[in-house]
C-alpha cells in the first residue's frame, strides 16, 4: 500500500509538471500549427529572473510572481519578434525564426550571465520532506501536484467559461471562421503565447526547484518532454497534451522502479522505444482532436 | 450599401474571379448565380475579407474596405455563412452562438435576448444547446451557422449555398427563413445553385460565368431569360 502511494505521488508530481509543459507547447501549436522552438527559453527566462532578483530580499513568492510575469512577457515577445513578422510568409521561415530566437536568448544568457549554473533562491519548504501513511516524500512533490491541479483547473475554466477561451478553442479548429465572427487574429495568437509563457513560468519554478540552479540550456529538456508528451497525446488536443504528460511520467517512473541499477542510465532509450510503439499503434497520438483546420 | 467594382481574386496562377462588379442596396436581397467553379464563393469570401483581392475595389457605405481583415468586416456588420458550413465541431451549440455575438459581447442582455429568439426560430438548436456542434446533422449545422451569423445583428448577411446537400423540406425551411430575414430589413447577398428557389426570394440577380458577371437584372428578368439553363450548363 505504501509502495503504491509512493509510486502514485511520484507519477502525479512528475506527470503534473510534464502536463503543464506539454500544455504550454500545444496551446500555441493548436492555433498556429507550428512548434515554438523557443518554448524552453521561456522556462530559462523565468529561471534567470529568479537568479537576478535573488539579492533583492523580497519574499520568495513575490520573486516567483515576477519570474512568471517575465516568462509571460517573453512569450508575447516571441510572437512579436519571431512569429508575427514572418507568419504569413512560410512555415519554414517561422521554424527558423523560432530557432533563431531560442538561440539568441540562450546566447544572451551565456554572454551576459554565465555558462555555469547559477543558484536560484528556493523556499524552505522545497527542501523539506513529509512523512505520512508510511511514505516519505519531498514536500516539493506534493506542491507540484497541488500546483498542477490548480493550473489545470484554471486553464480548463479559462478555456470553457471565458469568451477568450471559447474563441481560442474555435480558432484552433477554424481560424478563418473565428475571424469572420470578429475574433481578432492577433489577440488570439498573443493570448496563446501569453498562456504558454504563464505555464512555462510556473513549470520553471517547479523544475528549477528540483536542482536549485539555472543554466542557459535549462529549457532543452522541458521542450523535449513537452514535445514527446504532445506527440503521444495528440498534437491537436489539449486533453491529449495533459494525458501525454502523465503517461510519459508514468513510463519514466515505472522504469525507475523496475529497471535494474546498471540499466537505469539507459532509461530514456526504453522510454523512447515505448513512445515509438505507441506511435506505431496510434500515429495521430492517443486523442485525435478536431478533424478540420487549416494553418493561418 | 455595398459596392464592388472590377473585383479580381486569384489563387496563385488560377484566376478564379476575373471581373466582378455588383451593388447591394440597403434591405435588398441579391442573388449571385452560376455554375460550379464560376467564382461565386471566391467573390463572397473576398468580400468577407477572408481572401485578398488581386484588383478592384470593395466599398461598404462609401468607405473602402478592399483590404480589410475578416475581423474588421465582422465588426462593421458583415456576417458570413460560408459554403463549407463551418460550425466549430467541438464547441457546443451554445458556445457557437456565443461566439457569433463576439462583436457585441458586452451587450449581455441583448445577446441573451437574441439567443432566446434564435432558439425560438430553431427549436432543434435549443434541444441540442449543450451538445457539441459536430454531432448535429447537416441541416441542423446549417441552421446553427445561420443562427450564429444572426447573433452579431449584422447589417449585411453573406450566404453561400445555404441549401447545399439538404433534403427538400429543409431547403424549404431555410428559404422561408431567408424570406423572414429579408422581411426584417436585413441586406442579403445569397449565392445559390438552386436558381429557381433563389429567384423566388430575391429582388435582383447576377449570373456569373468563368469569373465574370455574365448577366444581371431583376429576379423576374433573370428568371424569364431563356438562356438561363444554358448559362448554367456551359459552366
Ligand atoms: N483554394 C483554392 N485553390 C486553388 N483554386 C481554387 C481554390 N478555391 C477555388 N479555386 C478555383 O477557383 C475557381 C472558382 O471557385 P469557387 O469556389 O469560387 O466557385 P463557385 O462558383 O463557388 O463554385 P461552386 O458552385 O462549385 O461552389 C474554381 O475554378 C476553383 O477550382
Ligand atoms: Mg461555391
Amino acid at each position: 500500500m505504501s509502495f503504491f502511494l509512493q509510486f502514485m505521488i511520484d507519477v502525479l508530481s512528475l506527470g503534473g509538471a510534464y502536463a503543464l509543459m506539454a500544455l504550454g507547447l500545444v496551446i500555441v501549436y493548436g492555433i498556429l500549427r507550428l512548434v515554438n522552438f523557443a518554448y524552453g527559453e521561456l522556462i530559462m527566462v523565468a529561471g534567470y529572473t529568479m537568479y537576478l532578483t535573488s539579492g533583492s530580499g523580497l519574499p520568495w513568492l513575490v520573486m516567483a510572481a515576477v519570474a512568471v510575469l517575465m516568462a509571460i512577457m517573453a512569450g508575447i515577445a516571441t510572437d512579436y519578434i519571431a512569429f508575427r513578422p514572418v507568419r504569413a510568409k512560410s512555415v519554414t521561415a517561422v521554424l527558423i525564426t523560432s530557432f533563431a530566437f531560442s538561440t539568441l536568448l540562450q546566447n544572451a544568457a551565456l554572454l551576459f550571465i554565465s555558462p555555469r549554473p547559477r543558484n536560484v533562491p528556493l523556499p524552505e519548504i522545497f527542501s523539506e520532506t513529509v512523512q505520512f501513511a508510511g511514505v516519505i516524500t519531498p514536500a516539493r512533490n506534493l506542491i507540484t501536484i497541488a500546483t498542477a491541479v490548480v493550473m489545470l483547473g484554471l486553464f480548463s475554466w479559462l478555456m470553457r467559461h471565458t469568451v477568450l477561451g471559447i474563441a481560442m478553442r474555435a480558432a484552433a479548429t477554424n481560424f478563418t471562421m473565428a475571424r469572420m465572427l470578429g475574433v481578432p487574429a492577433n489577440l488570439i495568437i498573443s493570448s496563446a503565447f501569453a498562456i504558454s509563457g504563464l505555464l512555462a513560468g510556473v513549470v520553471s519554478m517547479l523544475w528549477i526547484g528540483r536542482v536549485g540552479a539555472v543554466v542557459p540550456g535549462v529549457g532543452l529538456e522541458p521542450l523535449l518532454i513537452a514535445f514527446i508528451a504532445t506527440v503521444i497525446g495528440g498534437m491537436r488536443s489539449l486533453q491529449g497534451a495533459v494525458l501525454g504528460g502523465f503517461l510519459l511520467a508514468f513510463m519514466d517512473i515505472t522504469l525507475n522502479f523496475t529497471l535494474p541499477q546498471d540499466l537505469l542510465k539507459f532509461r530514456d532509450a526504453f522510454t523512447f522505444s515505448l513512445v515509438i510503439l505507441i506511435l506505431l499503434w496510434r500515429p495521430q497520438g492517443l486523442i485525435r482532436g478536431p478533424a478540420s483546420g487549416q494553418r493561418t | 450599401m455595398l459596392e464592388i467594382a472590377g473585383l479580381q481574386v486569384a489563387y496563385g496562377a488560377i484566376r478564379a474571379v476575373r471581373d466582378v462588379s455588383l451593388t447591394l442596396a440597403e434591405g435588398e436581397l441579391v442573388t449571385l448565380l452560376g455554375a460550379n467553379g464560376a467564382g461565386k464563393s471566391s467573390t463572397l469570401m473576398c468580400i468577407a475579407g477572408a481572401l485578398p483581392a488581386a484588383a478592384g475595389a470593395i466599398r461598404l457605405e462609401g468607405q473602402d474596405v478592399t483590404a480589410a481583415r475578416p475581423e474588421v468586416m465582422a465588426r462593421r456588420g458583415v456576417a458570413t455563412v460560408p459554403e463549407t458550413r463551418d460550425v466549430f465541431p467541438d464547441l457546443t451549440v451554445d458556445e457557437n452562438l456565443q461566439l457569433g455575438a463576439y462583436t457585441r459581447r458586452n451587450d449581455t442582455k441583448g445577446v441573451a435576448e437574441d439567443r432566446t429568439r434564435m432558439f425560438g426560430m430553431f427549436p432543434v438548436l435549443a434541444e441540442r444547446s449543450s451538445q457539441p456542434a459536430g454531432t448535429l446533422s447537416g441541416g441542423e449545422q446549417q441552421m446553427l451557422v445561420i443562427a450564429r451569423a444572426m447573433m452579431s445583428r449584422p447589417r449585411i448577411l453573406l450566404l453561400d449555398e445555404p441549401s447545399l446537400g439538404l433534403a427538400p423540406t429543409i431547403v424549404n425551411r431555410i428559404f422561408e427563413m431567408i424570406a423572414t430575414l429579408k422581411g426584417s430589413g436585413l441586406t442579403i447577398l445569397l449565392v445559390e445553385q438552386n436558381a429557381s428557389k433563389a429567384l423566388e426570394v430575391a429582388d435582383r440577380a447576377y449570373v456569373m460565368r468563368l469569373g465574370k458577371i455574365e448577366a444581371e437584372g431583376t429576379a423576374a428578368e433573370i428568371a424569364a431569360a431563356t438562356d438561363l439553363k444554358a448559362l448554367y450548363l456551359a459552366g
